[in-house]
């Protein structure tokens, strides 16, 4: 089932006196392809949880409109809408067993819909098997870890067969190894049933790791929508190059004379087809190459050695960003003695952005 | 390990010194006394040791009358107030326009002096020669003849103090019916929904087991408060209960005690170990069906 949402727009009334009205969501406009996974990226109050809300119905929108497939579902309530969500703290039923907990959704189910005591059993139990809880139907929540609550919540949302899956921030709960674990098994459930799921994250490593696509938001607005390794690669703005990436983006006060980038008095990289101007660059920690030569000189801070790579940690003048980290391979040898740390570039590592739309400015090697 | 234990006997201390002197102390004493016959407080002397105080007190046809209206009041009042208070909190907990104005009046009773609320009773129940109360005049009106439900039938002055005795413990009952329903996370309600939930089946299979405690614990301090009643037939009735046909057990434990015919201590003795006994067992059984049924968070 593809998700196409149409100029979506939310925004909150102001509270109190002097408050503003809060736009949410502003004028969203994207179409999920069936049977894939989106990742709703941005840092917090950034509006993913709401625009995940407005696709479950939970909220309203306020303006433009939302599809799933061929139907119109921007009036319908939640209930009708054949969505599963998996909430941030699961939200299971603490007085209900696992089992009963899976058994809910298909309870409700009236009329024509409605299935025999054994064949709800029988869902339940493949749902079950789906995320690998079958010895644990007897249980309550309490007596889970995390993960296995994780587990119970995806399979309840998956056993009434939703045309779209959601999932809240899934793995926040959960400590860093099993947020691994956890995430590849959403993957595999998500190939394994082939619905479509929107999930929501403010952990960029997450999001470029299992999704199709991702959608960087920031305050409201979709920033771009690309295949992870486009957004990594090929960001729009200066947003998005800082959002993603670990370590992050270093970011530099640079300016463009002749063809030529400066950063500091230095030329740093031969840039073609920008006009003279001052610029804001920023470098991806691996496309610093320790170079003897290198016109990037950098004050040498501390070298830390991860076994198949070293991280240099570094400062600059003209850098924006208290410390200047870039990845290289331990084959380099760094004088640590040194004071200083001289790096050429790698042109498709550099960005250039405007100094005040932080827009990206293409360039060209030469 | 042993000085921590110490110390913590030492802060229980005052509490377990006040219990055992208020508490503990007297309960064994009222115990003893409703086995002495004719016990005097004053010159400290009984006649005899035996049960027949609990014979005396059990064939008292006022004792008989106290019990039946205490267990009527009690089968009444506590279903039929804990049910309107969970529905007034359900009520309250989905309206936003006006919500603390309701709880505001819903909650005026519970301080309100009893007295102060009684004479509002007799305002609204009582027969004078020069008026007929309140609720005659709209009995009036549906045609249905003046009842004098302060001196009249039982039946009337039972249901004067059962509506008297609701209205009084419902506030404290919507406020923590309140306050629990505002406890169940909203999330539950949402996941709920997702999936199709009618709001019947929501209340059933949601709302009320993660109340449930809170709704036990008004049930059982619900069944004590209502066992101890007496303030409550007097502040309608005045203090000649026995006359009225409207004394409760404690009320009967008084009137032993200090009332007209009064100055009994050993029958006052026995009536309030036989109710402590009602008491006890009603609790245990209060205890035992929340144990299978109720869930702890």
């Amino acid at each position: 089932m593809k998700v196409v949402l149409q100029n979506l727009t939310k925004t909150f009334p102001a509270r109190g006196k002097k408050g503003e009205t809060v736009t949410a969501v502003n004028d969203f406009t994207f179409e999920i392809p069936d049977g894939e996974l989106i990742g709703l990226l941005g840092p917090s109050g950034c509006g993913k949880s709401t625009t995940l809300n407005l696709i479950c119905g939970l909220q309203k929108p306020t303006g433009g409109k939302i599809f799933f497939g061929e139907d119109d579902v921007t009036d319908l309530p939640p209930e009708h809408r054949g969505v599963g969500l998996v909430f941030q703290n699961y939200a299971l039923y603490p007085h209900l067993t696992v089992l009963q907990n899976i058994l809910f959704p298909l309870e409700n189910l009236k009329g024509k819909n409605k299935l025999s005591k054994d064949e709800m059993k029988r869902r339940a139990h493949e749902a079950a098997a789906l995320v690998q809880i079958e010895g644990l139907m007897e249980r309550r929540p309490s007596e889970l870890s995390g993960g296995q609550q994780q587990r119970v919540a995806i399979a309840r949302a998956l056993v009434k067969m939703p045309r779209v899956l959601l999932l809240d921030e899934p793995l926040s709960n959960l400590d860093a190894r099993l947020r691994l674990q956890t995430r590849e098994e959403i993957r595999r459930i998500q190939k394994e049933t082939g619905i479509t799921t929107v999930f929501v994250t403010h952990d960029q490593e997450e999001a470029m790791s299992i999704s199709d696509r991702i959608v960087v938001m920031k305050d409201g607005v979709i920033q771009q929508i690309d295949k992870p390794q486009t957004v990594y690669d090929d960001p729009t703005n200066l947003f998005v190059a800082k959002f993603l990436g670990t370590p992050p983006i270093s970011v530099f006060s640079g300016e463009v004379r002749g063809g030529m980038l400066y950063i500091g008095e230095n030329p740093v990289l031969p840039v073609g087809g920008v006009s003279d101007r001052p610029v804001t660059v920023g470098i991806r920690p691996e496309g610093f190459v320790p170079d003897e030569k290198g016109k990037l000189i950098c004050d040498l801070k501390a070298v830390e050695v991860m076994g198949r790579d070293i991280s240099i940690v570094s400062t600059h003048a003209a850098a924006q960003v208290p410390v200047i980290r870039s990845i290289v391979s331990a084959d380099h040898r760094i004088n640590t003695a040194s004071p200083t740390v001289a790096f050429s570039l790698k042109p498709h590592k550099v960005f250039l952005f405007d100094r005040e739309s932080e827009g990206r400015i293409p360039f060209t090697t030469v | 390990m042993e000085k921590n234990q110490n110390k913590a006997w030492l802060y229980l201390l005052p509490a377990i010194l006040f219990l055992g002197v208020f508490m503990v102390y007297p309960l064994i004493d009222v115990f003893i006394y409703s086995f002495e016959e004719g016990y005097n407080s004053a010159s400290q002397t009984y006649f005899g040791v035996g049960g027949y105080n609990y014979s005396y007190v059990l064939h008292d046809p006022y004792f008989l009358q106290a019990i039946k209206n205490t267990l009527i009041l009690v089968l009444i009042t506590v279903p039929v107030s804990t049910l309107l208070a969970l529905f007034i909190s359900v009520g309250l907990s989905s309206i936003k326009a006006l919500r603390n104005l309701f709880q505001t009046v819903y909650f005026l009773p519970y301080v309100t002096n009893t007295l102060a609320v009684g004479m509002v009773f007799m305002i609204l129940f009582k027969k004078t020669p020069y008026s007929d109360g309140l609720a005659n005049l709209l009995l009036g009106l549906f045609g249905a003849g003046p009842i004098d439900f302060i001196d009249g039938p039982y039946w009337a002055k039972m249901l004067v103090l059962c509506i008297y005795t609701v209205w009084v413990v419902m506030p404290f009952k919507i406020l923590v019916l309140t306050g629990a329903l505002a406890s169940v996370n909203e999330e539950y309600y949402s996941a709920a929904r997702i999936d199709g939930t009618s709001r019947a089946r929501i209340f059933r299979k949601i709302t009320l087991p993660m109340i449930s405690p809170m709704l036990f614990y008004l049930v059982i301090t619900g069944f004590i408060g209502a066992f101890k009643a007496y303030s409550d037939a007097v502040a309608i009735f005045g203090t000649n209960l026995n006359a009225a046909e409207m004394n409760t057990i404690v009320g009967y434990i008084y009137d032993m005690l200090y009332g007209e015919g009064g100055g009994y201590p050993s029958y006052a003795a026995a009536a309030a170990i036989i109710l402590f006994v009602i008491v006890l067992t009603i609790t245990c059984i209060n205890l035992l069906i929340r144990r299978k049924h109720v869930y702890h968070g």
